[in-house]
């Protein structure tokens, strides 16, 4: 396993991820759209959990999104997260309609709403591993740059 | 209540809840095989006759060490793993292997040293050890942050205020002060626990179940059968159990598996809301308890707040909650199930004393199990007096 320049873990790339985390490292938010049937899907899987076909295109998100929930944690004993309290963890949802578990960075825990407009930043926690977390929209304009840590 | 067809026909015949709640020491084990004993002598019956065995939180294939433990060769057995409601659970699926001829006499068990242990139920972290966990570790969801997720939404949709959560810990806290194996029995108030430090917002230290070790037994045999043992009858009328998860990345995070489940369970039973004496739910967190009672339908959806406050959930309300005190305030060792069957169980046999609800004939458990605002499992439980 690649070094990690966090201490946080890290996500196991296997068959079904690869094509998603492969975008991350070229920071791009893609998430499977099933060739098949057309249903959107995350997290990733090799077969469509609504017509069983494997036949999938990674379509590329605008990056985009809203908070649709979320909670400050202050207590996380887990090496990593202990060091970078306190973290917002929250589900945002996508312009495309589909929820992601992510974090939200690059704002103050006290201004995070539900609802807050947020685009993808990716932050490179290893020369393979890019994690896409969230910041908020309307400062600094487009979708990819380099996240800072949660 | 005669109970439903399926599973028709089945008693909890004697129950036991380890009364420690720090047990440095012990085992987890030694406390299961301790509450083993327990839950036989108030059957009225001896280890072999025992054959069938169930329990859970011991590992991939703990079960089978805990046979050894016990020098068991049961006919069957299960180790449901599916977090704090597995015990729950446990009751349904041996119920179904009773009435299917599989075993007559089930005991369930239960250990845990997870205080003396210092294990961080919590507020730990995971790894990615499963596809989807891959998806989730990296951005550091904890327990309470899990259920926080949960209240959070349920406050931006509904209105929920910290302080209607909190009625609920007072609440517990209050039936704790009657329970004198409970862990923590001093009165607390609505602003002890908006006071006490933020955990995972919105959810305070108060707001979150204490970390205790303990643990309990049941058993489980054919009512039949039960009608000639120690203790009076206590009839199971009917149940379900169910997931959620995120799906393929759509849902409302405040639709929980006790809509499921619970809807099974009336269902199954022919019980009516209005004949509920007595409810044990899971409270892991204050605001579990409120998702829990609007899903399992005794209020509407987002109603739970106001449902929870002016003492409707108190002994002596019209429906009273954790008589035992709780999650909150009694016992938590990881995996609360168990301790929910035994008290509605007690509370049917009119055992419980200070905090008895008077006259209770029927009581519903329901069981939560792993992070609510990610993956989660819920059992519901209906128990009739004979």
């Amino acid at each position: 396993m690649a070094e990690r320049r966090s201490g946080k873990p890290l996500p196991r790339v296997d068959e079904e991820s690869k094509g998603y985390w492969e975008a991350c490292r070229r920071h791009e938010l893609r998430i499977q759209k099933c060739l098949s049937c057309g249903t959107l899907r995350h997290q990733p899987r090799a077969v469509c959990t609504n017509c069983l076909s494997s036949d999938v295109e990674w379509l590329l998100c605008s990056g985009r999104g809203e908070v649709y929930t979320f909670t400050v944690t202050y207590q996380n004993q887990t090496p990593g997260f202990r060091e970078s309290l306190p973290y917002v963890l929250a589900y945002v949802t996508l312009e495309e309609g589909v929820q992601m578990l992510t974090n939200v960075v690059d704002c103050p825990p006290d201004q995070v709403r539900i609802g807050l407009p947020v685009e993808v930043a990716f932050e490179d926690v290893t020369d393979e591993i890019a994690i896409p977390r969230f910041r908020p929209r309307g400062g600094s304009g487009g979708g990819g740059g380099g996240g800072g840590g949660a | 209540m005669s109970g439903s067809g399926g599973i028709a026909g089945i008693a909890v015949a004697g129950v036991y809840e380890h009364p420690r709640r720090s047990a440095p020491d012990k085992t987890a084990y030694q406390i299961a095989a301790e509450s083993a004993r327990g839950a036989l002598e108030d059957a009225g019956l001896r280890l072999s006759d025992v054959d069938g065995y169930a329990t859970s939180g011991v590992g991939p294939i703990g079960v089978l060490s805990m046979c050894h433990h016990l020098n068991l060769r049961p006919d069957w057995i299960d180790s449901t793993a599916i977090g704090g409601s597995s015990f729950v659970a446990q009751v349904l699926n041996a119920a179904a292997a009773i009435r299917a001829g599989l075993c007559t006499t089930v005991l369930v068990t239960y250990g845990s040293t997870a205080a003396s242990d210092r294990f961080a139920v919590g507020t730990g972290g995971g790894s990615a050890g499963d596809p989807p966990d891959s998806f989730d570790v990296p951005y550091g969801p904890t327990i309470v942050g899990a259920y926080g997720m949960v209240a959070q939404r349920h406050m931006h949709e509904y209105g929920t205020t910290s302080a209607q959560l909190a009625e609920v810990a007072v609440t517990m806290r209050r039936h704790a002060g009657l329970n004198p194996d409970a862990k923590y029995r001093e009165p607390i108030t609505a602003d002890d626990v908006l006071a006490s430090r933020v955990i995972s917002s919105p959810l305070h230290l108060l707001d979150c179940c204490v970390i205790s070790d303990g643990g309990g037994a049941l058993v489980i045999t054919a009512e039949e059968r039960a009608r000639d043992l120690a203790k009076p009858v206590v009839r199971v009328l009917g149940g379900g159990m169910a997931v959620r998860h995120p799906g393929i990345g759509v849902r409302d995070i405040t639709d929980i598996a006790a809509r499921q489940s619970g809807k099974k369970a009336f269902e199954r039973s022919g019980v009516r809301h209005e004949d509920v004496d007595l409810c044990m739910i899971y409270d892991s967190f204050t605001i579990t308890v409120v998702e829990t009672l609007e899903n399992l339908g005794f209020c509407e959806l987002g109603e739970g707040g106001p449902f929870v406050q002016g003492g409707r959930i108190g002994l002596g309300g019209a429906l009273p909650v954790n008589l035992d005190g709780g999650g909150l305030s009694s016992n938590h060792p990881g995996m609360r199930g168990i301790f929910l069957v035994i008290e509605a169980t007690r509370q049917l046999r009119g055992e419980c004393g200070a905090r008895q609800v008077e006259n209770a004939e029927i009581a519903l458990c329901h069981g939560t199990g792993g992070f609510l605002g990610i993956r989660h499992s819920g059992a519901t439980l209906l128990l009739g007096r004979a």
